[in-house]
């Protein structure tokens, strides 16, 4: 591929040189129960569909703004992303971490179902939505709708969170410790047992993020509307 | 209105069925719910006919000279694009929504002879994978059992903006039908009515949609064709739009499509027939020079192969089927009238899809019922009908003298009807006149 500098243990790719075809077909060739390798991705540029799709165990530091789904449908890979991302970030990603240096657009993590995605800026609205096991730390705030829908996994927001947060929710669980504008349809706080510190403790070292567990509160779902009712009509 | 009951007069807008309506809404407090599509009269391919080869066209001999049936689906972008020896398709239908025999049912009897078979809304299982020769793997908004693993298994990929039943609705699986496995591929509790998204998670438009293709190209190294599927609403628009978004290939489902279960005012008042929508989308993809370039599917109430020729020669590609599919593995079978009445319905009229309850063992989660049907069984009768459907084509192509079931054209066609002229856009049946294009 051109573009492209292997002498050294870390394979560098730019992105001024090589295409996204290219680099996406280089990490895909990558066996899946291979050794671990560096990957070093210059010149970001904006472009969409960076590093979709990789399916082995190795390290993608990617230098630059990212376009949408960056990372979408990771699996074991871990991503650093030195800029902002657009739409759709690590969109239904399997496992590995994914971790954004800026601030993300809508939909980050969207239906997520494994590994960590860790947000050290905000991110916009619709974050982890319908999310399906997907563990998202955000160390800004997330705005509207975050977590619509969500099915499985766990949202830590350090910031604020927007208005509707869990509109619908399932079984995901959300924890915040700055305002929340409003909840959304059938989500509720619940009390923050010991059990839910010591998790949210867990997902922050794992973030490498500082805060204290206890500052946060817990919401989740009333479970009113997961069985339809003529006298719940007014909350569908 | 007169009745049976001298001297009554029973009204049209307050007829007995529509009492009748209204008092079970009173008394439950919930809609009507259901499968089976659109069941009032709407304009169809009854309403045309081909004209057959007299002195001007020279027909070919049935049973001795070819004509062909393959159709090439994805050839725009995809490397690996799919063949299928016949233009007849099975239509996405979940596991979950479907037993996993019937599942495997619709991929023998899809492989037997040479066509495609969908996942649907829940993700894709290992005996369809095994039993589906073709395997297209829809994208839905829901994302239940999403997976690149999958992704990359599958022949074909299937991006669903709506379903014919029910354009800009989205969908509920009842708890009865959540049974540990499907909760499983859903990530959701077991039992608990489920939603599907009318909306895509991580794309609001054609632009973003463009965007969201190249993605799933880009997983997939660029090799499996990419359909987009809409409910017929503004077909024109949406197939325009589809061919900007950059699909492959564009599946189009009338109104009267309707597996998919949902609210009976919903199937009845929202999207538009098969017949007008095909027409639009040969027209979107005509003007913008991309037919038969873009390949088009159309579905929603194909039953016979009169009407598998009458959508090929007005422009389609290829058909798809879906609940001619189910009949077809043995849904509403006269044999089951006695338990059909016992769940309050009888055979010819059994619509509850969504119930679980299927004498049938099609759909239903219920161990029990489910395995009531032989999957190889169903296998073959979904083969034997889809044949018959694929000969019935060739008849009427030959008789036409073409070669090939593509050949047809919308020059082999009149209306019986001006609404049904209007719509498929060919003259009424004796005259030149088709509605809408002058005298």
């Amino acid at each position: 591929m051109a573009g492209t500098q292997s002498t050294s243990p870390v394979r560098t790719v730019d992105l001024k040189v090589a295409t996204v075809r290219e680099l996406n077909q280089a990490l895909h060739e990558l066996a899946e129960d291979g050794a671990e390798t560096d990957w070093k991705i210059l010149n970001a540029a904006g472009n969409h569909a960076l590093a979709v799709g990789i399916n082995a165990r190795c390290r993608v530091e990617i230098m630059g703004h990212v376009g949408y789904y960056c990372a979408g449908m990771n699996k074991y890979a871990t991503l650093t992303i030195n800029g902002n991302a657009a739409t759709g970030l690590a969109e239904n990603m399997m496992s590995g971490l994914v971790r954004l240096r800026g601030d993300a657009s809508q939909s980050a993590g969207a239906t997520g179902r494994g590994g960590l995605l860790v947000i050290e800026g905000n991110a916009a609205a619709r974050c982890g939505i319908s999310l399906k096991g997907l563990d998202i730390v955000v160390k800004g705030s997330v705005g509207h709708m975050s977590a619509f829908m969500a099915q499985r996994g766990r949202m830590v927001i350090c910031g604020d969170a927007g208005s509707a947060l869990g509109d619908s929710l399932y079984e995901t669980q959300l924890f915040v410790k700055g305002k929340v504008v409003d909840l959304g349809a059938d989500c509720i706080e619940k009390e923050m047992r010991a059990e839910h510190v010591e998790a949210v403790e867990a997902l922050l070292a794992k973030a490498g993020i500082n805060e204290r567990a206890q500052a946060f509160r817990r919401y989740g779902s009333a479970r009113k509307l997961y069985h339809f009712n003529i006298d719940h009509a007014d909350a569908y | 209105m007169t009745t049976r009951y001298p001297g009554l007069i029973e009204s049209h807008l307050f007829s007995r069925d529509v009492i009748a309506e209204i008092q079970r809404a009173a008394t439950e407090g919930i809609y009507d719910i259901r499968g089976g599509g659109a069941k009032r009269y709407v304009p169809h391919f009854d309403d045309l006919v081909f004209l057959g080869a007299s002195m001007s066209r020279y027909p070919l001999e049935g049973y001795r000279e070819r004509c062909d049936t393959n159709v090439v689906l994805g050839t725009r972008y995809a490397s690996r694009p799919i063949e299928l020896k016949i233009p007849i398709t099975v239509a996405g239908m979940s596991f979950g929504a479907l037993s996993a025999q019937a599942k495997e049912a619709l991929g023998r009897g899809a492989s037997a002879v040479g066509t495609s078979t969908t996942t649907g809304d829940g993700g894709m299982t290992a005996e369809e994978r095994e039993s589906s020769k073709t395997l297209v793997y829809q994208v839905l908004p829901s994302r239940y059992g999403m997976n690149p693993d999958d992704l990359r298994r599958a022949d074909a990929i299937e991006v669903v903006l709506g379903q014919g039943a029910k354009p800009g609705g989205g969908g509920m699986l009842l708890g009865q039908k959540i049974s540990p496995r499907v909760a499983a591929m859903r990530d959701l509790p077991p039992n608990i009515d489920q939603r599907s998204a009318c909306r895509h998670p991580d794309w609001t438009g054609p632009d973003d949609l463009e965007i969201k293709l190249r993605e799933l190209r880009e997983i997939t190294d660029w090799e499996k064709p990419i359909y987009i599927k809409v409910g017929a609403s503004r077909t024109y628009y949406d197939t325009t739009l589809a061919v900007k978004a950059g699909a492959d290939v564009i599946v189009v489902d009338g109104m009267q499509g309707g597996t998919a279960a949902t609210q009976n005012v919903f199937i009845e008042h929202v999207g538009i027939p098969t017949l007008a929508a095909l027409r639009q989308a040969v027209e979107a993809l005509t003007e913008l020079d991309m037919h038969r370039k873009v390949q088009l599917i159309v579905s929603g109430g194909i039953r016979t192969g009169a009407d598998v020729a009458k959508a090929l020669a007005m422009g389609a590609d290829a058909v798809s089927i879906g609940i001619a599919a189910l009949i077809a593995l043995g849904d509403n079978s006269p044999g089951l009238d006695d338990e059909y009445q016992k769940i309050g319905t009888r055979a010819g009229f059994y619509d509850d899809w969504q119930a679980g309850q299927d004498p049938a063992g099609i759909t239903t989660q219920n161990a029990e019922l489910a395995q009531r049907l032989d999957p190889v069984l169903g296998g073959r009768r979904l083969a034997n009908y889809l044949r018959t459907l694929t000969m019935e084509a060739q008849i009427i192509a030959r008789a036409c003298g073409k070669s090939h079931v593509h050949n047809l054209e919308p020059e082999d066609l009149v209306a019986l009807t001006i609404e049904a002229a209007a719509m498929a856009g060919v003259p009424l049946a004796g005259t030149k006149w088709i509605p809408g294009h002058g005298l």
